[in-house]
């Protein structure tokens, strides 16, 4: 008995499975193929075999034909020499019979040399397609492989292989988390800058050393116009830069100011 | 073993406590069975604190296969029986 847990994890994984084999092996089917196409290569190739050796037994008895032709013909002039012309006659008309046979063998020499020929030809393209079918198959199952091990990465990182868009929820949450963590990460930007925040690393100031700092700031503008203007009334620069430094020392940054922490 | 509540995440359980959750696993599936919402809500609810309790939560980047998977908890007794059927989870 499976109860609703492990019925659902069967179901996910089986649909997974499916999903991975649903599509044949497309490899297989192409090697199927190729090997079909050989085999008719082969009874190609054959063929073109059988008609070669029957034409070549058709030559070897075209070749005794005429030679027997040629021995009546050479019989038929000795007896006419001889004065038999009965003979000469005899020979002539076995030679007339064996002629009659020699063209009824060329004719068929003739149609097995044309068939012959068709037949190489045919096995020649046949080789062709063959030879680039398997180029083919090879660069499609290179492809295949490929691409189904591009899907396996896919799927294991989507999740389809397993749990589906639950793991994309998974990564969703990473996601969301993150930038949760990063509109934080402002936010502490923002509360450091305002100086609500306490700064451990102490590169922020607090509000207080900001006034003072703000403060300081715009004295040190005074003191340059001062000095300037002394300067400018013929003032000796000693006089100026001690004054400055004498005034500046009144206006140094407390450095133990209490900071206030309002977390 | 890994156990995925869906739309939640993953946890992981010592096998030790598997006696505890088949126990409301079986009682979730015959209250399917039988069509009883009410009885059905209360087991998953039941069951999910349970893993939630017993078990370790994994990280949301970990990539682990779950071994047992549960449905979500505001699944309803209908769509529970629809993804169990043989057409649910992954369409074709």
């Amino acid at each position: 008995m499976s109860g609703v847990m492990k019925r659902m994890g069967m179901i996910f994984r089986a649909k997974a499975n499916k999903a991975l084999d649903r599509a044949e092996d497309p490899r297989e089917t192409l090697d199927y193929s190729y090997q079909k196409q050989l085999e008719l290569l082969q009874k190609v190739r054959r063929g073109v075999a059988d008609v070669a050796t029957s034409r070549k037994r058709l030559e070897l008895q075209l070749n005794q034909l005429q030679q027997q032709s040629t021995k009546l013909e050479d019989q038929g002039r000795k007896a006419l020499a001889l004065g038999r012309e009965d003979l000469a006659r005899e020979a002539l008309s076995r030679r007339a019979a064996l002629q009659q046979q020699v063209t009824d063998l060329e004719t068929q020499h003739a149609t097995l040399q044309g068939e012959e020929e068709k037949l190489t030809l045919a096995a020649q393209r046949l080789q062709a397609k063959v030879d680039a079918f398997r180029t083919k198959k090879e660069t499609i199952k290179a492809t295949y492989t490929a691409a189904q091990a591009q899907t396996r990465i896919g799927e294991a990182f989507s999740g389809i292989s397993e749990e589906m868009g639950d793991v994309g929820l998974a990564i969703q949450r990473a996601e969301d988390k993150t930038a949760q963590l990063q509109a934080r990460a402002g936010a502490i930007d923002e509360l450091l800058a305002s100086g609500a925040l306490d700064d451990p690393t102490g590169m922020a100031k607090d509000d207080l050393t900001a006034e003072l700092d703000r403060i300081s700031g715009g004295t040190d503008v005074e003191l340059e116009l001062q000095r300037m203007k002394a300067e400018l009334a013929g003032g000796s620069p000693q006089q100026a830069i001690e004054g400055g430094t004498g005034q500046g020392q009144t206006q140094q940054q407390p450095q133990d100011t209490p900071r206030f922490d309002k977390q | 073993m890994i156990v995925r509540i869906m739309g939640e995440g993953q946890w992981k359980l010592a096998d030790a406590h598997f006696a505890e959750l088949n126990k409301l696993d079986d009682e979730l599936l015959e209250e399917m069975e039988a069509g009883d919402e009410e009885s059905f809500r209360r087991t998953l609810g039941a069951l999910l604190d349970a893993v939630r309790r017993l078990g370790a939560p994994l990280p949301d980047d970990a990539l682990e296969p779950s071994e047992l998977i549960l449905p979500a908890s505001e699944a309803s007794l209908a769509e529970v029986r629809e993804m169990l059927s043989d057409d649910g989870l992954i369409p074709g």
